[in-house]
């Protein structure tokens, strides 16, 4: 079983079923295009099944590891792998798209084939982008997939769609083109390999390490994003249509924190280390200016998409203070965030498919007429406050454990998290479904339907059961963060 | 004086089509009813045969003829392989485009002919003398052609344009050259090579004599500060003749800088890389920043192309570094490579402005565009892909265009150079995804279905297939681009 390319598998499934639905051509065909996307999206996840249940926990090596030469004439290889660091996200994103999918099962009545097929190629690029061990590769797995949620952004979004689309491409594409010019010059220095693996063992100067690690930096903080280069962010988030608030939140953002980790901390350790206090003072700015900026919003989205900044702002604080339990609890919290926040997204769109508006004042009491959705609501809205018992508690108050390890005042301002989240997320909670009901549009609302029940139920049980026993996951993840830290430890000065 | 035989064999190809331009001549004076069909079917019989007689005589070795007035390698048969094939394309795009406005006159496809010798003698000249009798065939048979539609009066605006200025450019071409026969007392440009490595050369006049050939190829080549003809002819032109400035010729061009430097003036690297680096700068500045405020698309290709030649320069001079010649064959072969990516775009993307626009009707405003993915989601996925891929956004071929180049610069060592280029290539972005835009996210303006014969349609489905085909597969021309050099250089 192990001889099976699986990540292959991972990646083109859906690329090529995503070619097949736009086949199937005009929305006569809508049924179709629909019930084939979710076939692919199924056997997409399904196949990335075994990468967890085969995966074996007590190596850092890559695993499932696929090597071929793609263009000899400047070696680079088609060399695909995971360790404990990135076979979650591959599992996550395949999970994710399986929900993506039934959630624009209804609302989506336009271009389905289209629609269908810009998520399910992009799921199989960021599978794409999550193993890929050589530097182009990589590369080109990170920027294709802009293409597709381009074009999600632009032809399903809200009022203001072409100017977030556009500020989204142009955003991401400034950080990731300085990228590859730091990959052509570890090209240049490893002797001409693009290998990911060779340059964690290249040794480099303390000039050209600084250099390389601000183009890192540049590229993955855009993704993150890691204020201030955040505001692309609540653009985007508020002019796309659910499914593609729902890949941003859980998907796309984490592509720039596994960046850091699989280039910037073990190419450039000496640089990592110098930089640590910036970083940690980025994200605690993230954390603490972006609440705050949380709490100001009156547009459900705008909330949560500046609640997943200020997140991320964990995520990233978690990796620079070099410390076990500070990396795992930013690898948690990533996980958790995926799931919380498309939650999150996913219920504001339930909403929003009813009532077309995502202002919180057009809202309240909805409890009366949607008990079932208020029910989830609240549990998504508990765990994007961290409490214990859902998947928000277990990252942050790891991260928090962390900090106090390293230094009493940024454990201090990060904890400041669990006052403000539950401020911004209970505070916009309270307003929408609690009260008396505001108009006659929120006495006529439906309750949710079984297809809206089935994703968010999952969804449901994924939070609580990361809540109450992470174990299954940080299990995975230990032996490679053991060895990351171990790694960026030794100086390659 | 004794007279000797040369040796016809390695011109094959240039000799064939100079025949069958001649035989095409006398044929459609006979056949005046049919002139203008008889024509093309001719002319592209020519093209593909034309290719035949070059892989036949195909060999791998280097030989000369002649007088070594004309040199035979791997480097321009390759170049004229291309030549013959973005022609074959770009008449097949442009037939209906010509026939729709009445002016597919045989002598149309007689001087497109004409050009095609043109530049297959710039690919094979060894002497400048035969590198500008090329030039100028290329050269009048273009001025020629823009100027086609006589009714029009921007074209033949554009033809005046085209012409004082190519003149100039040709003047000064000759004056470089004849400073350097001063110089070096040859025009051959082995002789010339040997000459300068000799440092036999009065050094003075030499690099005056270069300046002067610079500013010549620069204005072929179409890159700034010698680029003021190429919006103004790209937009002026009938599209199909613009189509066919935008493509081979750069080929040649490219084939005629490569013999000048490379094959003459390889001992002056120094000096004409640090002209090409001030040449490649300006262009991929200007060309990405006047492209933006363009609203018709013809003249936004016409900026993106100069562009795109300043990224061709770029790998031109990143060939020595403080005189070690390393680096020399990859820099080459990558600014081959996106010469030729390049060529693939341009015909697709000029292709594509054919493709919608019909008799009385030309679509050469970005707005034209609008809505495209309605009208039909092929042509726009195609036009999608030909715009990424200009862009530089893998997995298109001008990704690993941008990607071979950069690679060739930042091995040369300079980087900033390579970051000038991408922050400017995002700046060049946003054009491009305008196109994007209006194609997607806007509602159709013009509701017209697309008419085009079924070998338009199936060419232009290929080209932009090919074009994201080479993007995951692009090993394969690389290392034909990096293997001519090879056995060339």
């Amino acid at each position: 079983m192990t001889g099976m390319p699986f990540l292959s598998l991972a990646i083109w499934i859906p690329i090529l079923g995503g070619l097949l639905v736009l086949a199937t051509g005009s929305d006569r065909n809508a049924p179709l295009a629909r019930a084939l996307a979710m076939l692919v999206a199924i056997v997409g996840f399904a196949v990335t099944l075994p990468l967890y249940f085969l995966f074996d926990t007590t190596t850092s090596a890559m695993q499932f590891a696929e090597v071929a030469p793609w263009i000899p004439r400047f070696n680079i290889h088609y060399h695909l792998g995971v360790d404990g660091i990135s076979v979650l996200f591959v599992l996550l994103n395949s999970f994710i798209t399986v929900l993506v999918v039934i959630a624009g099962w209804q609302v989506i009545q336009e271009k389905v084939a289209q629609y269908m097929a810009a998520f399910l190629i992009m799921s199989g690029l960021m599978n794409g982008i999550f193993a890929a061990l050589d530097g182009i590769l990589f590369y080109v797995f990170f920027e294709s997939s802009l293409i597709p949620l381009y074009l999600i952004i632009g032809i399903w979004g809200g009022a203001n769609r072409v100017y977030a689309a556009i500020k989204f491409f142009l955003y991401t594409l400034v950080g990731s083109l300085l990228m590859l010019i730091a990959l052509l010059y570890l090209f240049m220095e490893a002797g001409g390999s693009f290998s990911i693996l060779d340059w964690h063992q290249l040794p480099l100067a303390i000039a050209p390490q600084t250099l390389i690690f601000w183009a890192f930096l540049i590229a993955f903080a855009v993704k993150v994003p890691m204020w201030p280069v955040h505001t692309w962010l609540p653009d985007a988030h508020v002019e796309a249509p659910t499914g593609g608030s729902v890949v941003l939140a859980a998907i796309a953002l984490k592509l720039g924190a596994y960046g850091f980790l699989r280039f910037s901390l073990p190419i450039v350790p000496d640089a990592a280390q110098a930089m640590a206090p910036v970083m940690i003072a980025l994200s605690l700015i993230a954390v603490i200016y972006i609440g705050f900026v949380a709490l100001a919003q009156t547009d459900m989205k705008k909330l949560v998409a500046y609640s997943s900044i200020s997140h991320m702002g964990f995520v990233t604080l978690g990796f620079f203070m070099f410390n076990v339990i500070g990396l795992e609890g930013a690898l948690v919290q990533m996980i958790s965030h995926g799931f919380v926040s498309g939650a999150m997204f996913l219920c504001i769109g339930v909403l929003y498919d009813r009532m077309h508006s995502r202002n919180i004042a057009d809202y309240g009491g909805v409890v009366k007429t949607m008990p079932k959705f208020a029910a989830f609501f609240m549990l998504f809205a508990m765990a994007n406050a961290g409490l214990p018992g859902t998947s928000g508690f277990v990252g942050e108050f790891m991260v928090v454990l962390g900090a106090v390890q390293f230094n009493f005042w940024v454990a201090f301002a990060a904890a400041t998290t669990l006052i403000l989240g539950a401020g911004y997320t209970l505070w916009m909670y309270k307003r929408v479904v609690f009260g008396t009901v505001g108009n006659h549009h929120v006495a006529q609302l439906e309750d949710i339907g079984a297809r809206e029940f089935a994703f968010l139920g999952i969804l449901a049980l994924c939070v609580l059961a990361m809540g109450l026993y992470p174990f299954p996951f940080t299990e995975v993840m230990h032996a490679s963060v053991d060895e990351l830290l171990r790694h960026v430890a030794v100086s390659k000065l | 004086m004794n007279f000797v035989v040369p040796d016809f064999y390695p011109a094959a190809a240039e000799i064939f089509v100079a025949v069958m331009a001649l035989v095409i001549m006398l044929a459609t004076t006979f056949a005046r009813r049919i002139a203008s069909g008889l024509a093309y079917a001719m002319t592209m019989a020519t093209l593909i045969g034309a290719a035949f007689v070059t892989i036949g005589t195909l060999d791998g070795q280097v030989s000369f003829t002649f007088s070594n007035m004309f040199i035979s390698d791997l480097m321009g048969d390759f170049l004229k392989l291309m030549i013959y094939l973005s022609v074959f394309v770009a008449l097949l795009y442009g037939r209906g485009y010509m026939a729709d406005r009445s002016i597919d006159r045989p002598e149309y496809y007689l001087l497109t002919l004409l050009m095609t010798l043109g530049m297959m003698v710039m690919v094979t000249s060894n002497h400048m003398l035969s590198m500008y009798m090329g030039l100028e065939m290329m050269s009048l048979s273009l001025y020629g052609m823009v100027a086609f539609d006589r009714e029009s009066a921007r074209a033949t605006e554009a033809a005046m344009k085209y012409f004082v200025l190519g003149a100039l450019a040709s003047g000064l071409l000759l004056y470089g050259m004849s400073m350097i026969y001063g110089a070096t007392g040859t025009l051959e440009l082995s002789g010339v090579a040997q000459s300068v490595y000799h440092q036999a050369a009065n050094k003075t006049v030499l690099l005056f004599g270069l300046v002067f050939v610079m500013a010549g190829l620069a204005f072929k080549l179409g890159v700034v500060p010698f680029h003021m003809w190429v919006p103004d002819v790209y937009q002026g032109a009938p599209t199909a003749v613009t189509l066919m400035i935008s493509t081979a010729p750069k080929l040649a061009a490219f084939a005629m800088t490569m013999r000048m430097l490379v094959y003459g003036l390889f001992d002056l690297a120094d000096q004409w890389q640090s002209m090409l680096m001030f040449m490649a700068v300006l262009s991929i500045v200007l060309g990405n920043l006047a492209a933006i405020a363009q609203t018709n698309i013809k003249r936004m290709l016409a900026y993106s192309g100069i562009s795109h030649m300043g990224f061709v320069l770029l790998g031109l001079l990143a060939g020595v570094v403080d005189g070690d010649r390393h680096f020399a064959l990859n820099a080459y072969s990558s600014a081959m490579f996106y010469a030729v990516s390049y060529v693939l775009m341009s015909l697709a993307s000029f292709g594509m402005v054919i493709l919608l626009s019909r008799a009385g009707f030309e679509a050469e405003n970005i707005d034209d565009f609008k809505g495209l993915n309605k009208r039909s989601s092929w042509f726009a996925a195609m036009m999608m892909i030909i715009m990424l891929s200009m862009a530089g956004i893998p997995f298109f071929i001008g990704f690993f265009a941008k990607l071979s180049v950069l690679q060739a610069v930042v091995a040369a060592g300079y980087v900033w150079l390579a970051v000038l280029a991408v922050v400017m290539s995002v700046i060049g972005a946003y054009y491009y995804l305008r196109v994007v835009k209006v194609m997607y996210f806007d509602e159709p303006q013009d509701t017209a279905p697309i008419h085009a014969p079924a070998d338009v349609r199936v060419l232009l489905s290929a080209n932009g297939l090919a074009i994201a085909a080479l993007g995951v597969l692009p090993q394969g021309l690389m290392s034909l681009c990096a293997y001519a050099l090879l056995a060339s250089l």
